[in-house]
């Protein structure tokens, strides 16, 4: 089983795929389409359409849909041209075409598989191989359209005298992603599902050569390993070079709150020793751009003169060329890249007579948050012809509480607890759980796979041989207690556990065995965020949005309504002024404008009625703003004040 | 004690309360819409519904109304079909053929005899209706035929024209049942027999013999309204809510819904909570321009110099002042000493 999906490549010469079809147009009776075409010619004769195009009509569709098809399973047409008969529309579609997504089936003939004994042997023996199969007419492509000419069993056995094809193998139904997890067909559908967009989240070796590259943002797992679990297609796709996952053994049981709800407990000790460990690679990036005027940045280390100079803390681990050195460690905003641009406006001149330069600093440093070391430099040209220079920052992350894991049976959960090796139920034989799932997690689910993978990975481990969890095909429950048994190990995978901390027997056998995880992208350490104070927005003075600019959270309206239905006024206060834009403008008691205080008089006065009957009122920023737009549209609000009117 | 527990704390919120309590479940409504048998299936329920009635619509999408037999008949099932049928109302184009003479300048109506027995129409019943819509001395009967004149002799000559008017005008013509009465259905329900038919009209239904004034009941609120009063409005708006909240198996406390119907019912007309009624109406400029249509509320405000005193609660969110809830309500007085 070498090839099953296929899809024809684009650049496959249109002229070769063609010609066999036309050939085929002579063969049979396929009238010229005229622009004299009778309504009842339209209505007797089929339309026959070559890649969308219509080319004429032909007495027999559905005969002549056999027939080509028959031509091509004689290798008189190419393998790649599919038929299509729509019997509703009465409209043939030979497609030859780029673009089409196809797939292997064995046909059959008046009830008889193609694949006869003999034709199977000849296979066995080498004599034939997969190209052979489809020059013969054995095996055949279909394409989306041709499928829904046809009746396909799954296995050979269902073969009824309707059916035109069989499945190569049954497990081909699936696709792609789904076929890499194992015992699908244990588990309930909308779980294979999650299970599908969740081992596309995972964490492993995304790229052999990740070192050489600058990827944005990337994640190499320490450890990969090949599940002891795995499918046909696993092999067959190469995914064993590009493991994304590690072998946990699992046991499950509840263990005191700490994994409920999907939360997990993982011994802390097996992260010490490397389970589930990961780098984050990230890369930033600086340009020394050009301006108009012919005036450019500069990648220097930044002198003190510089507007907007940090001190010189940020700069240094900068090297004299203005780049930082690789492996330095990084904890804070430090400069990356030093670099000046100059002013954005050009500055007056001097006494002398002369433009003093002043250079603007605009450094490109770590973002808040952020920690690692400097991975690799690159320096290099950007489209534009720039400088352009490439940081590549590797942090390590060490799974912690809240990190997020998933088995291939869309079993997510997150870490609720990194316990001590010593305080972990262990069993006769010493073997310590990596993770204690919750039991909780599998009834509702139905995800009966992932309990007979953490069997077969029981069996895997002690048989010393790896297990096959294909669809339909793979390894059975049979086979795995026939290797538990011969091991002397409990046939249904339970075992006695003895408590860590008290070291009593727990009362109940435990369900242990080894189930291939995914570390999945969303870590804590990217995602948690916390606020007290810190910046607000320039406009309306309320606090920033977003982990990012290190935001507040919003208050919004529904959590306002909230509060008015509890009565508690004082809290919309504080959530809505006091926490947020408070400011105390200067009101004019005569005329309801707004003040200001000229400083140097050391006077309030209102721009309006020039009076200096003045009141200092709080209020809200974005009242004042909404006042000054509504000003801004001819109509003049005034602040009346209660005490004063 | 009881009692006192079941009281609201001064100041309290209850709108917004009330708001919430009906609008949370609201989120929860199934789209799937429970049928009545016969008439009226596609009475809209649920959600749909409930913003008909919130929006105080002029008409239901499919109104219905519910007939009860005085008590004396009330088991008899042959009475409430009598009954039933009487009250449907028949147009003239379902018993007759109408046609037009344009040289004679007359109407032919001839009576479809099948139909018209099927419905209970006489040749008398159709010559009646239709000298009620043009006048007696217009009409008259030739055969199996009503022949109707443009004009009666006192009258001048017409155009032409008015003949296919006169003809549309007949077209509409009530033979028999009740005008706004469509399709009616007898159902049986706890050994009682009512009827249930689509549209309504109180008023005439009320009159008919037989019929228990007293328990005619439409699930439009705005027939409810002009027979009997705003009162009665108030009381069906409360009862066509709740009705839906059971049917969906959502349980509110009725005092929400109260409230509401009281918001809507409170100035004698039903309003809509919208800036139509409700919100449209609220006091403070600020208040209404914060909902829907900010620029027109503000424009209109300047142009008669309005005046916002701050009373509402979005108000005084708004210029960052403590809201008057609550909390915000109470105030701490101190008497001085002169």
């Amino acid at each position: 089983m070498e090839v099953i999906f296929m899809v024809k490549k684009k650049t496959a010469p249109k002229k070769k795929a063609t010609k066999p079809v036309k050939k085929a147009a002579k063969v049979t009776i396929i009238k010229p389409a005229s622009k004299k075409k009778t309504a009842k010619q339209e209505k007797v004769n089929t339309a026959v359409y070559v890649n969308g195009n219509l080319m004429g009509f032909h007495p027999d569709g559905a005969g002549l849909a056999g027939r080509l098809r028959e031509k091509r399973r004689m290798n008189e047409l190419n393998y790649e041209v599919n038929v299509f008969y729509n019997d509703r529309t009465n409209e043939v579609f030979i497609n030859t075409d780029a673009g089409r997504v196809r797939k292997p089936y064995v046909v059959i003939e008046e009830g008889k598989s193609r694949l006869t004994p003999e034709v199977l042997n000849r296979v066995r023996s080498g004599a034939l191989s997969w190209e052979h199969l489809v020059k013969m007419g054995v095996i055949e492509y279909l394409d989306a359209e041709e499928e829904e000419n046809s009746l396909i069993a799954l296995s050979e056995e269902e073969i009824s005298s309707n059916h035109t094809h069989f499945e190569v193998l049954p497990s081909t139904i699936f696709g792609v992603t789904s076929s890499v997890l194992p015992y699908p067909e244990h588990n309930s559908a909308p779980r294979i599902t999650m299970a599908c967009s969740m081992a596309k989240q995972s964490l492993g070796l995304y790229a052999v050569n990740f070192n050489h590259r600058f990827d944005t943002r990337a994640y190499v797992m320490y450890y990969p390993q090949n599940p002891l679990v795995s499918t046909d297609l696993y092999k067959t796709l190469n995914m064993k070079k590009k493991a994304a996952g590690q072998n946990f053994v699992v046991a499950i049981t509840a263990y005191k709150g700490y994994n409920m709800g999907d939360g997990t407990v993982v011994n802390r000790n097996a992260i010490d020793r490397g389970l589930g460990r990961a780098m984050m690679l990230k890369t930033y990036d600086s340009e020394e751009r050009l301006y108009p005027g012919g005036q450019r940045d500069k990648i220097e280390i930044p002198t003190p003169d510089v507007v907007g100079y940090r001190g010189d803390e940020p700069y240094r681990f900068l090297d004299e060329d203005g780049i930082i050195y690789p492996e330095s460690q990084l904890t804070g905003k430090e400069v990356l890249v030093g670099k000046t641009s100059p002013p954005r406006f050009l500055e007056e001149i001097s006494v002398f007579g002369v433009v003093e330069e002043k250079k603007r600093e605009s450094s490109l440093s770590l973002k808040s948050g952020d920690t690692g070391a400097v991975d690799a430099v690159m320096v290099t040209e950007a489209p534009s012809g720039n400088r352009l220079v490439k940081i590549k920052i590797r942090t390590p992350k060490i799974p912690e509480v809240g990190d997020k894991f998933a088995s291939r049976h869309g079993q997510k959960g997150v870490i609720g607890l990194l316990l001590k090796q010593e305080d972990m139920p262990f069993t006769k034989d010493g073997i310590v759980p990596d993770l204690i799932l919750n039991p909780h997690a599998i009834p509702s689910r139905m995800t009966a796979g992932h309990l007979l993978e953490t069997l077969g990975g029981k069996a895997s481990a002690l048989g010393g041989k790896l297990m096959d969890g294909t669809a339909f095909s793979g390894n059975t429950r049979e086979d795995y207690v026939k290797v538990l048994k011969e091991q002397g190990f409990n046939e249904e995978g339970e075992e006695w556990l003895y408590d860590g901390i008290t070291g009593q027997k727990i009362k109940v056998k435990l369900f242990i065995g080894p189930v291939y995880y995914q570390r999945l992208h969303h870590l804590v350490s990217n995602k948690m965020h916390v606020r007290s104070r810190g910046p607000v927005q320039l406009l309306t003075l309320q606090p920033t949005e977003g982990r990012a600019r290190e935001g507040g959270l919003r208050f919004g309206e529904m959590e306002r309504d909230c509060l008015i239905g509890y009565g508690a006024s004082m809290v919309i206060r504080e959530r809505l002024l006091e926490e947020s834009d408070k400011t105390i403008q200067l009101v004019c008691n005569k005329c309801g404008m707004f003040a200001y205080k000229d400083q140097i008089k050391n006077k309030q006065i209102c721009p309006l009625c020039e009076g200096a009957d003045i009141s200092p009122i709080e209020m809200s920023y974005a009242f004042k703003l909404l006042l000054g737009e509504i000003r801004s549209m001819f109509i003049f609000p005034r602040i009346i004040l209660k005490d004063k009117a | 004690m009881a009692k006192a527990s079941t009281k609201i704390i001064p100041y309290s919120a209850v709108g917004i309360v009330a708001a919430q309590s009906l609008g949370e479940p609201g989120t929860q409504m199934t789209m799937r819409t429970f049928h009545y048998a016969g008439v009226a299936e596609h009475v809209p329920t649920g959600l749909p519904r409930l913003i008909e009635l919130v929006d105080a619509k002029k008409e239901p999408k499919k109104s219905i109304v519910e007939v009860h037999l005085a008590k004396e008949h009330k088991t008899k099932e042959s009475q409430a079909k009598a009954l039933a049928k009487e009250m449907e109302s028949v147009l003239l184009p379902e018993v007759a053929i109408v046609s037009e003479n344009m040289a004679e300048k007359r109407i032919i109506l001839k009576l479809k005899t099948e139909d018209a027995k099927l419905l209970g129409v006489t040749m008398e019943m159709l010559k009646e209706a239709v000298k009620k819509t043009v006048g007696a001395n217009k009409v008259e009967q030739r055969g199996d035929k009503i022949s109707v004149r443009l004009k009666d002799d006192k009258e001048k000559e017409k155009p032409l024209k008015d003949l296919r008017k006169l003809t549309t005008k007949i077209k509409k013509t009530l033979v028999k049942g009740i005008s706004g009465i469509n399709r009616s259905v007898v159902i049986k329900d706890k050994g009682e027999y009512f009827i249930r038919a689509s549209g309504f009209n109180i008023k005439d239904i009320m009159k008919l013999k037989n019929v228990d004034p007293f328990r005619i009941y439409t699930n439009s609120v705005m027939e409810i309204e002009k027979t009997f009063g705003i009162e009665a409005a108030r009381n069906a708006t409360i009862r066509e809510m709740q009705s839906v909240m059971d049917l969906q198996g959502i349980s509110v406390d009725i005092r929400h819904i109260m409230l509401l119907a009281d918001a809507m019912t409170s100035d004698g007309k039903v309003k809509s909570i919208g800036r139509h009624g409700l919100s449209g109406e609220k006091a403070g400029v600020m208040g209404r321009a914060a909902f829907e249509e900010t620029i027109k509320h503000l424009v209109n405000a300047s142009i008669i110099g309005e005046d916002d005193n701050l009373v509402g609660v979005t108000e005084n969110i708004i210029v960052g002042q403590t809201i008057p809830i609550g909390t915000g309500r109470i105030k701490l007085g101190m008497k001085t000493k002169k």
